[in-house]
């Protein structure tokens, strides 16, 4: 978790600081709307909906509607909640489809029971874990929201959040209170080993539980389960003891593909034409 | 907020028990164009509580034909469908205000956008 750069919740109250012009950058700024598009596709694909069906989802912390844009693209129709007015302004203009509240999450949902197909929010959870006030009380904030969304989701659902923890000890508060309120589920981490793409999703099921899905780029994390030294009968060559092979060589090439690729970085495929030197000139 | 969303929201007031349904006091009602999904609206349709549906209609003068009962076989009437497109999503209010029916509380209704939020001693 990076801990270098400045975090938002630490500056003001969301209200606050989701003002005219930090809501400005969320309708101007490519990179950010490219960033939150992705998260919600992902987050989206991590609630796996039923194919081909148009679903009623409920969309916690909208801001500006960018995730609400992506789930109407894919034929849903939705409820954003955000508390942020300068942010929902934002979302007036540009004419989102989904209808829109001004909410506090920590007041809890006030929704009739069973009404959402799923839950998504992009960036919002984290906000929970501050106390802005003094009446505020961060676990019991997140109950509430836990304890009302699972009333408002139907049977079956899922609720997936993409959030920047700060540290564990608020992961664990957070799923803690989930836990308590009757979901089940965890967390799912995407590109782990990179400090830069590494995105968290916290997918909680209501009512049945489910497997959760695996995070992208951890397929390594899967394979060596097992902690054993393997053991194999052949005496190691000097270069290969540290784990590491010949620089510039075909295999160091490919072990840094594949090290790019876990990061979630664009890496071409590998093919014949990997590392293999070219033709000799005159 | 559209008629469809006014369908799910209760009153989360401390202490109430049955804040539901919301009384509507619009000043200002829009009907927008929306283009017609039958399998969402008849998807939607075993979720809605149909007698606020009505009362909502009716309140805000669009009712229109709106039967006060649910058809059966919904699904396969699209004339009906139709007439629930229309009260469930087309139907716009932009300005007025919800009530709670049981503490009385209002919360308003700005630009299309209720204002839910609650006060320290309403948690």
């Amino acid at each position: 978790m990076a801990s270098s750069c400045r975090r938002p919740e630490h500056s003001a109250p969301p209200d606050v600081f989701y003002n005219e012009e930090e809501a400005k950058k969320y309708s101007q700024n490519s990179r950010m709307i490219e960033i939150q598009t992705q998260m919600s596709e992902r987050a989206v694909e991590l609630l796996s909906l039923p194919e081909g069906q148009p679903c009623y989802l409920l969309d916690v912390g909208c801001g500006s509607g960018l995730s609400g844009d992506y789930l109407s693209e894919e034929g849903h129709y939705w409820v954003g909640v955000d508390i942020s007015t300068a942010m929902l302004d934002v979302a007036l203009d540009r004419e989102v489809d989904g209808d829109l509240l001004v909410g506090d999450m920590g007041q809890g949902m006030p929704f009739r029971p069973g009404t959402f197909d799923g839950c998504i929010s992009i960036s919002a959870l984290q906000w929970l874990c501050n106390a802005d006030k003094r009446s505020h009380s961060p676990p019991k904030r997140l109950y509430t929201f836990f304890t009302t969304l699972y009333s408002s989701l139907s049977r079956g659902a899922r609720a997936v959040f993409q959030l920047y923890p700060e540290n564990s000890e608020q992961l664990e508060l957070i799923t803690s209170q989930a836990m308590r309120a009757g979901f089940s589920g965890g967390m799912v981490v995407d590109y782990p080993n990179s400090s830069k793409a590494k995105k968290f999703f916290l997918c909680l099921f209501a009512g049945i539980s489910g497997v959760l899905p695996k995070g992208l780029g951890s397929e390594t994390s899967d394979r060596a389960v097992s902690n054993q030294v393997q053991f194999s009968g052949q005496r190691c060559r000097f270069k290969n003891m540290k784990g590491k092979s010949l620089k510039k060589g075909r295999d160091w090439i490919l072990e840094k593909k594949e090290r790019r690729r876990r990061q979630g970085r664009e890496v071409r495929a590998d093919t014949k034409y990997t590392g293999r030197q070219r033709r000799p000139h005159f | 907020m559209k008629l469809l969303t006014h369908n799910m929201l209760t009153s989360h007031v401390k202490g109430v028990t049955n804040g539901y349904p919301l009384l509507i006091k619009a000043t200002e009602v829009k009907v927008n164009d929306v283009e017609f999904n039958p399998e969402f609206i008849s998807r939607m349709i075993p979720k809605l509580e149909w007698s606020a549906l009505v009362k909502a209609a009716e309140e805000l003068g669009h009712r229109q034909d709106l039967p006060g009962e649910l058809v059966p076989e919904y699904e396969k009437n699209e004339e009906f469908l139709k007439k629930v497109h229309r009260a469930l999503v087309e139907v716009e209010v932009v300005e007025g205000c919800l009530q709670c029916p049981e503490s009385g509380r209002e919360f308003p209704i700005t630009k299309g956008i209720p204002n839910m939020l609650l006060n320290e001693d309403e948690v």
